[in-house]
């Protein structure tokens, strides 16, 4: 350091793309020297990340140069087990023909013997078109395990929710209240408002089982039991009702609070809004406007949002043809009766007055530190408005909230009771980002039957959609599933992003059929995004009576030598972010901010390492290979040269003007949102810094549910097809619809089989309630008494970084977290080795004794533990030696009950259940090793991965060490 | 703080060689004095010789402590502010001393006895700047005391005249007792002052805590994850790693074989003189003092430390 | 004089590591470089980073507070580790402060990290010298750079903007503001060391309910007849007594 600046610059070249080591999605700039890169820094004029990085952004490097990196196309070897990672290389010449014959085949004979799921892949709008062009429904991403009960408890209930499609307003917010884990997902963003909010002087509370993270800057930690949110949100809403503190003028007039309920127990409508009959209001064949209010004024039923009426939210009615009927809010005020503090204690650990404090934080901050925007804007039933209101109460939550068996009915309760603080699209409330707010449903429809599924045909309707009653599951005349994973079924009705973690049990299994070629991309089935991962790696290898293995097939596309690609009959090896053009596309999940809609792209900085294709180009070869209608014109002709083109050039429909990309449309680019195919479109991206921002004029930046303007501009830029309100579903039709199908009444003809009537009952009640977790249930809880759950190391995403030389010395290993007083009671101690047992399977692993965890918790960081060999680490590496992962205790399905199986997930959404397992830990003997069980046998280094481990490094770019 | 062998060679095998020095002035200074029977030129050269062996020896451990000893001249540099920089240059001045002052008494030359004395200057300075390397770094409470200096200069001593009485008993010189009762008196010296710094740092109270290290003003902090899981240099540098029944064993083990066996062996060897008891002596106490060496780094309680305590 | 440093505000650290990384990434190959890395894919992988964050938990549950806590040099403004080191190659810059190591002239006897209380120096096994944060003295200098982003790697990285920069002898300088305003504090006073680095503490926003905010003549209840007024005819005093 003596002599700084003396050298030439140490930059050559800077180039901007889009950061792939989250799925946050932040604009970074590339440095590069002789052709090696220097230095990625966040791009201060992105609109997500302003210019900052996290620390797994800023290791970006060393997930390039990682020696566990696939650089060739590998077969597994003839003879050798799947599992055992025994492979030869192949030419990609060889893996097409490969596959496109098996391909071929089967979507000539059964389409639907060809599985296609994807993990942690941001390129569901191409992933999800192929599967609908091959024909199959059986597609998803890893949402299912993920957190689709937030997207669906919310979707379901305000028309958007958190994840990309909506976020607390922090710039506004007074109050910021954040429920379980959430450090996951919009990282970046998140922090860099969680943080101007704080030093504006916002109030924060963190309510969660762990004190980590972000709530470690909490002003309040409200330490909770795992999967008891449900309780503790209707015990709010309970005390906000009883007090008086809800936004009544909001819920009359934006809701369905003030909705006529027949409430006849004879009548076949009874749980159903009564609707006047009248023109529907709007222009949407599919949602009924014409619901009833009481008007208190007049003290008659009149249709909703009559002008003049005013509803009435509480009491009890008698129409006019005598129908008793009560307002929906008033059905929310019967359910929350029960609910009291004082109850909620009992279940959540929470006092029972620290609950009635928090209420009243949330409703007088809502009611007295209102905000008045002069913003004027005209609301869906015409009436004008001059100002924005905004109650400033925030909340956030994701996966801590949504993956229990719970947690669409606790995701809903979460959504209730914002729309009752009157923060919904409203400013320091909850806001929505474009394409967000959909209608209630979105329109899109899974397919409904067997007769969906026809050979050599595309899917009729999407693989993945939003039913909006039982005539949209996907079910054959008996009832029984038409998906692999049993998604859209009576079983998971809503299951609206697939069940991945069920597609191997039940092709395994052979229920509800066998299937031929699973093919899985960039996600761990055989390790951390599996549960039950020792019989699921067996399940995997399982061969039947004649020798065939169980799962015919296997497929893996991946940038790293993981867990999962040793079980491979073939390797397809991807990309790094680094190598690739990639779509952040309005068809998908975009990066769009409150103001208005964003989308981004990715444009390779380095070229593919040895021979990775990105699986893009895969899905778009083989789609021409198997002359697919979209990527191959009438005479079977290739339609698209590659990804890039195919991005150009594909619309929606021949001349409809939408695809991927939605600036710089129209022949020169002169065009948003829709318009001609722009051949100039990269080019133009490149220059902006890889994303377009369109910021919507003011007045359609707020109260989007039901602001006329806004419906106007999104009709005409073909983002919504219809202009109606989105009103808030307090009490959920939808719902009600499954429930009335269980009961053998209502609209719909479809009647669930026998043994999920009461299911159906019980859970898809239309207005939100509490009942502890499935597997809790299933659970003898004095033998297994303590929750254990995972949290998300920040500078850990999943288990995509083990392979990163700087971010493993970071988190190298894991250990269980167990609260002082609790582990004292066991006798355990730091350091020592645990066994922690559940009624599943048990590992072995070291305690940390810990005053930041509820004492009846017990928790690690999620996927740190690695087999051995996977991931280009030694086998004695720390990740697979003392690293250990909570997935061995957690099982994919529930204890069978009267012999059937019921996979353990939300029995609405199908969101896996991971954080309700409940286990009991004891110490280790002392003749025991000193290492995490279970253990498996080491894999070698692929042929093309590094293979010789360097015993250190010094990474100095532009040396050419690295390349 | 993790003792580097290094080190530990340096200022033990230097402190012996220093002592063996200033042993032989005083004696030399005495027998100009008149009070004590002149040595034989033997004596003087052959513990010159010794004496710059182990410092050689000393230098040459010192070495293996440096990342880049092809530069350990630049170290000469800072001798205004660090001790460090002292040393490196008095060490070699002090050789540079002793051997003219073995030379000098080899060749017969007049004078001897005040080269003599400008080595027993530079020893004593040498002595000064080893020990002050330790006791100048205020927040290593273990060593910021006087006694860190008192106790390089007596055990050194103590360790060379132990050295010079076994040399002079080897040679059949007369002055055996004499040097022997020095010997045993400044080990006892050295016993009683490391004593008192054991005494003194049994009963320290560190002034930095985990409250003022990071600012937090609560009685209970406890850390979780240093922020790295496979050590550092901060984890291998300043901390041994063992834990205190290794420090307690090593403590008496000093003591016995640093100071109370030599004393019996020095008391042994003189009263039957047997030179063959006064080297057992020697090695043993060379060997125990190189524990107490090892003990004063390891007892010594960096700060940092602090910072760096658990992971996960 | 110019005193360049950073302030750390504890009350936004939310432990990202971001700080940890964009530093190694920029100071691998920039003037600082390498930083090694050790056992990279092997058992106790270990390298030299210049920052590291570390945490701490602080009280009893249910009243604990996880504390998130950065820390790399403090650029003393009276270092212990410079006037120690025997051949100079630890030094201060005199125009902003900066404490620097030469890496040609250092010997790696490192002493210099003996003398620093806060364990903040990493000797680097391979090159074998003594290294530590440089403030990114390679960024903030560079005149090439804009203005905008002369800032050490680590300040731009961070999400939290939790890290500010800034010379904390210039009375209106951002940090000295922040050190002014929100109690900023320095790290082990008792050694006199005076730490150019800052951190601010935890701050709390609490809020106050008074028992008449939940009695508003506004309240809903009023208007959906929970709450409603008795009958002009239901009985009253008027009905019983005449006084």
């Amino acid at each position: 350091m003596n002599a700084p600046l003396e050298s030439p610059p140490a930059v050559a070249e800077t180039r901007n793309t889009t950061c792939y080591m989250c799925a946050c999605r932040c604009g970074i700039r590339v440095h590069l020297k002789n052709g090696e890169v220097r230095y990625i820094e966040g791009n201060p004029e992105h609109p997500l990340n302003k210019g900052v990085i996290c620390a797994k952004g800023a290791s970006g490097i060393m997930k390039q140069y990682s020696p566990a990196r696939l650089t060739r196309p590998l077969r597994r070897k003839a003879g050798a087990e799947r599992g055992a990672g025994e492979f030869e290389p192949i030419s990609w010449d060889e893996a097409f023909s490969i596959m496109e014959e098996r391909l071929r085949k089967i979507r000539s004979t059964d389409p639907k013997k060809f599985a296609l799921f994807t993990g942690r892949d941001q390129m569901q709008a191409l992933t999800g078109m192929f599967a609908r062009q091959f024909g199959t429904p059986n597609y998803a991403a890893h949402g299912g395990f993920c957190s689709v009960n937030m997207a669906a408890g919310m979707i379901y209930t305000i028309g958007g929710s958190f994840w990309e499609f909506g976020g607390p307003d922090l710039d506004r917010a007074k109050l910021f209240v954040m429920i379980g884990t959430a450090e996951d997902h919009h990282s970046n963003p998140l922090k860099i408002a969680i943080s101007k909010f704080k030093r504006r002087g916002g109030r924060f509370i963190s309510v969660n089982p762990v004190r980590t993270g972000y709530s470690a800057i909490a002003d309040e930690w409200v330490p909770i039991r795992p999967g008891t949110d449900g309780a503790l949100l209707l015990a709010l809403t309970h005390e906000i009702l009883n007090t008086g503190l809800y936004d009544r003028a909001f819920l009359a007039r934006y809701s369905n609070a003030g909705y006529l309920i027949n409430t006849d127990p004879a009548s076949p409508e009874q749980g159903m809004p009564v609707c006047s009959g009248a023109t529907a209001k709007g222009d949407n064949p599919e949602h009924r406007h014409d619901q009833l209010w009481w008007d208190r004024l007049s003290g008659r039923a009149v249709p909703n949002h009559t002008p003049g009426a005013d509803p009435a939210l509480l009491g009890a009615y008698r129409l006019d043809d005598g129908t008793p009927v009560k307002p929906a809010f008033q059905l929310l005020l019967e359910r929350v009766k029960e609910y009291t503090p004082e109850w909620a204690e009992g279940i959540t650990g929470i006092p029972a007055a620290r609950i009635r404090r928090l209420a009243h934080e949330m409703g007088i901050t809502a009611r007295d530190q209102r905000i008045e925007l002069p913003i004027a804007w005209t609301d869906s039933w015409g009436q004008e408005h001059d100002t924005v209101t905004g109650n400033p109460v925030a909340f956030h939550a994701m996966r801590g909230l949504a993956a229990h068996s719970n947690g669409f009915q606790t995701v809903r309760a979460l959504a209730v009771l914002m729309s009752v603080l009157g923060t919904i699209d409203r400013p320091g409330g909850f806001r929505h980002k474009a394409p967000f707010p959909r209608a209630i449903p979105p329109m899109a429809k899974p397919p409904k039957g067997p007769e969906a599924v026809q050979p050599d045909t595309p899917l009729a309707g999407l693989a993945l959609g939003w039913p909006a009653g039982p005539d949209d599951l996907s079910i054959d005349a008996d009832g029984g599933p038409l998906r692999i994973d049993k998604a859209f079924s009576w079983e998971y009705p809503l299951a609206v992003h697939g069940m991945m973690h069920n597609v191997i049990t039940n092709a395994w299994r052979g229920d509800p059929y066998r299937i031929d070629t699973l093919m899985i991309f960039m996600a761990n089935m055989a390790w951390n995004s599996t549960m039950n991962t020792v019989e699921v790696r067996k399940m995997l290898n399982d061969r039947d009576e004649q020798g065939e293995y169980k799962i015919p097939f296997l497929i893996v596309c991946d940038a790293f030598q993981s867990e999962m690609t040793a079980f491979a009959d073939l390797v397809l090896p991807d990309t790094t972010y680094l190598e690739r053009h990639d779509v952040m596309s309005m068809l998908d999940r975009p990066i769009s901010e409150f103001d208005g809609p964003v989308d981004s792209v990715r444009i390779p900085v380095l070229p593919p390492k040895g021979e990775c294709k990105p699986f893009q180009e895969v899905l778009i070869e083989l789609g021409t290979r198997l002359k697919f209608p979209a990527f191959t014109d009438k005479e079977g002709a290739r339609k698209y040269r590659d990804y890039p083109d195919f991005i150009v050039n594909f619309e929606t429909e021949p001349g409809s003007g939408i695809g991927f990309l939605a600036g710089w449309r129209g022949r020169g680019g002169e065009k948003a949102m829709v318009g001609e195919p722009n051949p100039r479109q990269w080019a133009m991206y490149e220059k902006n810094n890889c994303v377009f921002h369109h910021v919507l004029p003011r007045s359609y930046q707020y109260m989007r549910n039901w602001n006329q303007g806004y419906h106007e501009w999104a009709q005409r830029t073909r983002v919504r097809r219809y202009t109606d309100p989105i009103v808030i579903q307090i009490y959920s039709e939808v719902l009600q619809k499954f429930r009335m199908a269980a009961e053998g009444r209502g609209p719909s003809k479809r009647r669930p089989p026998e043994h999920l009537r009461e299911r159906l009952m019980i859970y898809c009640d239309p207005l939100p309630f509490y009942y502890a977790p499935l597997e809790v249930q299933a659970t003898d809880t004095a033998r297994y008494p303590l929750a254990a759950i995972t949290q998300r190391p920040m500078a850990m995403y999943h288990s995509w970084d083990s392979q990163n030389a700087w971010l493993r010395q970071i988190h190298a290993h894991n250990y269980l977290f167990i609260n002082e007083k609790t582990a004292t009671s066991l006798g355990i101690a730091d350091d020592d080795w645990i066994w922690v047992e559940s009624m599943h399977g048990r590992v072995r692993c070291m305690c940390r004794v810990s005053e930041a965890v509820e004492p009846g918790t017990v928790w690690t960081w999620n996927a740190i533990g690695k087999a051995q060999g996977a991931w280009g680490l030694a086998p004695d590496a720390n990740e697979a030696q003392r690293g250990f992962l909570l997935n061995h205790v957690i099982a994919e399905e529930l204890p069978a009950a009267e012999g059937r199986r019921m996979s353990n997930s939300d029995p609405v959404t199908g969101q896996a259940g991971w954080y309700d397992v409940r286990v009991r830990i004891r110490k280790a003997a002392a003749d025991e090793p000193a290492e995490t069980s279970p253990q498996f046998a080491p894999l070698p280094a692929a042929p093309g991965t590094g293979r010789v481990r360097k015993l250190w490094q010094a990474f100095v770019a532009g040396k050419g060490e690295f390349k | 703080m993790n003792p580097a062998f290094s080190v530990v060679f340096l200022t033990t095998l230097i402190g012996a060689g220093q002592g063996l020095v200033l042993g032989l002035f005083v004696v030399e200074a005495r027998a100009a004095a008149g009070l004590l029977a002149a040595p034989s030129t033997t004596l003087y050269v052959a513990g010159c010789v010794l004496a710059l062996l182990l410092l050689a020896a000393g230098l040459l451990a010192s070495f293996f402590h440096l990342g880049h000893p092809e530069r350990a001249w630049r170290a000469a540099a800072m001798w205004r502010t660090s001790w460090l920089s002292r040393e490196v240059i008095v060490l070699p001045a002090f050789m540079a001393a002793v051997t003219v002052y073995g030379w000098a008494h080899w060749q017969g030359l007049p004078g001897t006895l005040w080269i003599g004395g400008l080595a027993a200057a530079l020893c004593l300075a040498l002595f000064l700047c080893t020990g002050m390397i330790y006791a100048c770094i205020r927040f290593l409470q273990e060593w910021a005391t006087p006694l860190t200096l008192v106790n390089f200069t007596l055990i050194g001593c103590a360790s060379g005249v132990v050295l010079l009485t076994a040399l002079a008993a080897a040679l059949g010189e007369p002055l055996v007792e004499v040097v022997g009762a020095w010997a045993l008196g400044l080990t006892v010296a050295g016993l009683v002052t490391r004593s008192a710094a054991l005494w003194r740092n049994a009963r320290l109270k560190p002034r930095s805590t985990l409250q003022t290290a990071i600012g937090v003003k609560h009685p209970r902090i406890v850390q979780k994850a240093q922020g790295f899981m496979g050590g550092s240099f901060n984890t291998r540098e300043f901390f041994h790693g063992r834990g205190p029944g290794t420090l307690r064993a090593v403590k008496w083990l000093f003591i016995i074989a640093g100071f109370v066996l030599p004393l019996l062996l020095l008391a042994g060897g003189l009263a039957v003189s047997s030179p063959a008891l006064l080297w057992l002596a020697v090695l043993l106490q060379f060997a125990g003092l190189t524990a107490e060496r090892w003990f004063f780094f390891a007892q010594a309680n960096h700060p940092q430390n602090l910072y760096y305590q658990a992971v996960s | 004089m110019t005193q360049l440093a950073l302030v750390i505000d504890l009350n936004v650290c939310v432990g990202c590591h971001a700080c940890v990384t964009s530093c190694k990434e920029w100071n691998t190959s920039g003037e600082a470089g390498f930083m090694s890395d050790d056992n990279p894919y092997d058992r106790d992988p270990t390298g030299t980073f210049f920052n590291r964050v570390q945490t701490f938990e602080v009280g009893e549950f249910p009243n604990t507070q996880t504390v998130h806590f950065p820390k790399s040099c403090l650029h003393c403004e009276d270092p212990p580790c410079v006037p120690v080191c025997p051949t100079g190659a630890s030094y201060k810059r005199p125009e902003d402060g900066i404490v620097l190591v030469d890496y040609d002239k250092c010997i790696g006897c490192k002493y210099c990290s003996w003398a620093c209380p806060y364990g903040v120096r990493e000797l680097d096994e391979h090159q074998k010298v003594m290294k530590k944060c440089t403030l990114c003295v390679d960024r903030i200098t560079d005149t090439r750079l804009p203005e905008a982003e002369r800032k050490p790697a680590c300040v731009l990285a961070c999400p939290t903007s939790a890290r500010l920069y800034g010379d904390i002898h210039d009375e209106e300088s951002v940090v000295s503001k922040a050190i002014r305003e929100a109690a900023g504090y320095t790290l082990m006073p008792e050694w006199g060391t005076q730490p150019a680095n800052h951190y601010l503490p935890r701050r709390k926003t609490e809020m106050r309910i008074h028992e008449d905010e939940l009695e508003r003549a506004d309240n809903p209840l009023k208007i959906d007849g929970r709450k409603p007024k008795p009958g002009l005819r239901d009985p009253s005093l008027d009905d019983v007594t005449s006084w």
